[in-house]
């Protein structure tokens, strides 16, 4: 039998995690695409956008991340689209990471004062133009904080990615620790690998948080 | 040609739901409360303990538990940890991956109530002679945890979520009854379909409880 | 010997000085009025004098005993100084009966029945006997203050620090305060109380202390202070008044 040496399995473990790396790159991106759809519609003014947005936030908030990985694994296998299970978690996170991203950024648009969707209607500025030369730029310099808090959140849910098979960091884990039989100091490293991920993004939301907090308390 | 949907199938294994379903409730039920039980602990710890390691080394652990994700804390505690001797059930292992997470979380939350809670409260406690544990014990703790329960609620709810993963090393919660299931009936969607929606309840019936709970617990204006 | 006595004290707040060497003595029974500009010192003094503040330099003893940042210490001062504060500090989520009777059971250990004894006459005392099972949000202001007066005297104190207890009260609101304190001033009770209504300093305290900068810049009866300032600022602040 082969003998791991600690650096043979950090090497394995850090090759991995370029594929976390990358789904929860690519679930956050587009998770911001869809969760500013989202967020337009939750905020609109026609009732019936606001309540179908409001659905598809408590959809996703309200049910395990697992369960959506499992649904959306094999759904698209039934709608006959060619699936991987790359594709299905992206998609799934996407999904995830729109709903919450839209939830918080509600919370930052509904913090700016009603006068200020007065004002920008009153210079006869449609909806579009209300949100992104008025109220977005000032929900802006509030909702970074918790979007990058969100992040860490994000990475940790590519970890349920190697439950349908995917094969990043937390599934490189199980494979390396079946091979090595050291499951103690394979999953100490995969926690420690995790923490250097998200550990940084946590205290820079944490730093951001504190400086407009005293900013706001003048 | 089309998909045919058959739910019906899935419900031939009604009983490995309603057990899946004991097991998750058992989850959340004891790690909750002992989890907040942790939380209330650890914030204490935090805020009021005046012992500088215990502040620091409650503040490592919940950060090293908010920035890894539980399916490896899991995995660390029921298979990492043998190795060091201590055997595990996997009932065990999943109740004390899911007190070791909510307690950091409920850590951070609870702490945050007890920060709101004004100074001239501490300072009147304080004027009546009480001790600093009093003064966290009678004055504190209870208009802290009604300030924070909400949160408190939803990161139950989140936990719950979470416990899915115990399937992962064969607890026989609610998805590994669905696992189970569509290992047999090859009705996979149906069944994750059904399971999803039964997370659905339950966190809607973990909302009512908690908001009952609440009103027992912290909320409840019993005259003496 | 004076009940509390204060010998050059000083306090600073970082840089800031605040008590600039204090020296005083309230005797047991003695009725003191402390006033003086927003800013000059008499809330840091009271609390000092209660131990919520460090300070820097100087003494002060309770019946002859030191006050220290000890726990020990300040507990066992704190069961004879008790303290009244501006924003009354009632605990929201318990009866004003329940406010009153927590000290005593968890501080003294005092039974269940006999606090609540205790709590009832108290609360009598302050005119609220009716109030014993109401929460501090179904009690208007000057009621809430009147509980925590009761609260403080449950405890059996031998003397009450008052920091502007009246100043959150709607102007209708005050008397009932000010009336509960002047029965208690008559039975005998020391009190230090920091106000702004002079002529209840003038009707019912025995010395009135003019705090300014940190220091205590004049002292006397109150038809002397009142009557007869003798320092420019006295007068200027007793001009503002009116
Ligand atoms: N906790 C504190 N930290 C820093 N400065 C304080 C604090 N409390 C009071 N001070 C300062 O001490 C001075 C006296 O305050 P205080 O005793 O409250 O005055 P008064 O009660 O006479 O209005 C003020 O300049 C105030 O700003
Ligand atoms: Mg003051």
């Amino acid at each position: 039998m082969m003998e791991f040496t600690l650096w043979d399995v950090v090497r394995n473990l850090l090759l991995a995690a370029r594929w976390t790396i990358a789904l929860s790159l690519t679930a956050f991106v587009l998770g911001g695409v869809v969760g500013l759809v989202v967020l337009f519609g939750r905020v609109s003014k026609s009732k019936r956008l606001r309540v179908a947005a409001m659905g598809y936030i408590e959809l996703f908030q309200g049910t395990p991340l697992l369960m959506q990985l499992f649904l959306a694994f094999f759904g698209l296998s039934l709608l006959g689209l060619p699936t991987s299970p790359w594709f299905a978690a992206a998609l799934a996170l996407t999904l995830w990471t729109s709903a919450f991203l839209a939830e918080i950024w509600r919370g930052c648009v509904e913090a700016v004062p009603r006068g200020q969707w007065e004002a920008s209607a009153s210079l006869a500025m449609g909806y579009l133009q209300q949100m992104r030369y008025v109220i977005l730029p000032q929900a802006l310099r509030v909702t970074i904080a918790p979007t990058i808090g969100f992040s860490v959140q994000v990475i940790k849910g590519t970890a349920l990615a190697s439950i349908i098979g995917f094969t990043e960091l937390s599934k490189a884990s199980t494979i390396i620790t079946n091979a090595t039989f050291k499951p103690f100091t394979v999953y100490a490293v995969t926690a420690l690998l995790y923490f250097a991920l998200c550990w940084p993004l946590s205290a820079w939301s944490h730093r951001l948080e504190r400086k407009l907090g005293a900013a706001h308390r003048h | 040609m089309a998909y045919q949907f058959d739910f019906v199938d899935v419900f031939k294994y009604t009983d490995v739901l309603a057990k899946g379903i004991a097991f998750t409730v058992t989850l959340i039920g004891v790690g909750g409360t002992l989890g907040i039980a942790v939380g209330i602990f650890g914030a204490w710890a935090r805020g009021y303990s005046r012992m500088k390691w215990l502040d620091w080394t409650v503040g490592a652990y919940v950060e090293l538990v908010r920035n890894t994700p539980f399916l490896i804390q899991l995995f660390f505690i029921f298979f990492g940890l043998p190795s060091l001797g201590v055997k595990l059930t996997e009932l065990q292992a999943a109740l004390i991956a899911m007190v070791f997470n909510l307690g950091a979380y409920s850590t951070e939350i609870i702490r945050a109530g007890i920060e709101a809670v004004p100074r001239g409260q501490l300072e009147a406690g304080a004027s009546l002679a009480m001790s600093r544990l009093q003064v966290f014990k009678h004055v504190v703790l209870r208009p802290a945890l009604q300030k924070i329960w909400p949160a408190l609620t939803s990161q139950l709810v989140i936990v719950m979520f979470g416990s899915a993963v115990c399937s992962q090393i064969a607890v026989e919660e609610l998805t590994f009854a669905a696992n189970f299931i569509q290992s047999r009936n090859f009705r996979a969607f149906e069944v994750y379909f059904i399971a999803t929606g039964l997370y659905l309840v339950l966190a809607i019936l973990l909302r009512q409880g908690m908001r009952g709970l609440g009103n027992w617990l912290v909320f409840g204006r019993r005259s003496p | 010997m004076p009940l509390i006595a204060i010998e050059g004290l000083h306090k600073r707040f970082g840089s800031n000085e605040v008590l600039k060497g204090i020296d005083l003595g309230i005797e047991a029974g003695e009725v003191v009025a402390i006033i003086g500009k927003s800013g000059s010192g008499k809330s840091t003094l009271l609390r000092c004098m209660n131990g919520l503040e460090a300070y820097q330099a100087g003494k002060i003893t309770v019946e002859g005993t030191p006050v220290t940042q000890d726990e020990t210490d300040l507990r066992h001062l704190r069961l004879r100084v008790g303290m009244i504060f501006q924003q009354f500090n009632l605990f929201p989520h318990l009866t004003a009966g329940r406010n009153v009777m927590l000290a005593p059971m968890i501080v003294k250990g005092t039974a269940e029945a006999e606090a609540r004894t205790i709590a009832a006459k108290v609360l009598e005392r302050v005119g609220l006997g009716q109030k014993f099972d109401a929460f501090p949000d179904q009690l208007s202001g000057g009621q809430q203050q009147r509980v925590a007066i009761a609260r403080a005297l449950a405890m059996e104190p031998r003397a009450l620090l008052c920091d502007e207890i009246t100043s959150a009260l709607d102007p209708e609101l005050v008397n009932e305060v000010l009336q509960v304190v002047k029965g208690l001033a008559q039975d005998g009770m020391t009190l230090a109380m920091v106000t702004h209504e002079m002529r209840f300093a003038r009707d019912v305290c025995d010395r009135v202390i003019f705090m300014h900068l940190g220091k205590v810049h004049e002292i006397g009866p109150p038809s002397e202070v009142f009557s007869n300032p003798r320092t420019p600022e006295l007068q200027q602040f007793l001009g503002q008044l009116h």
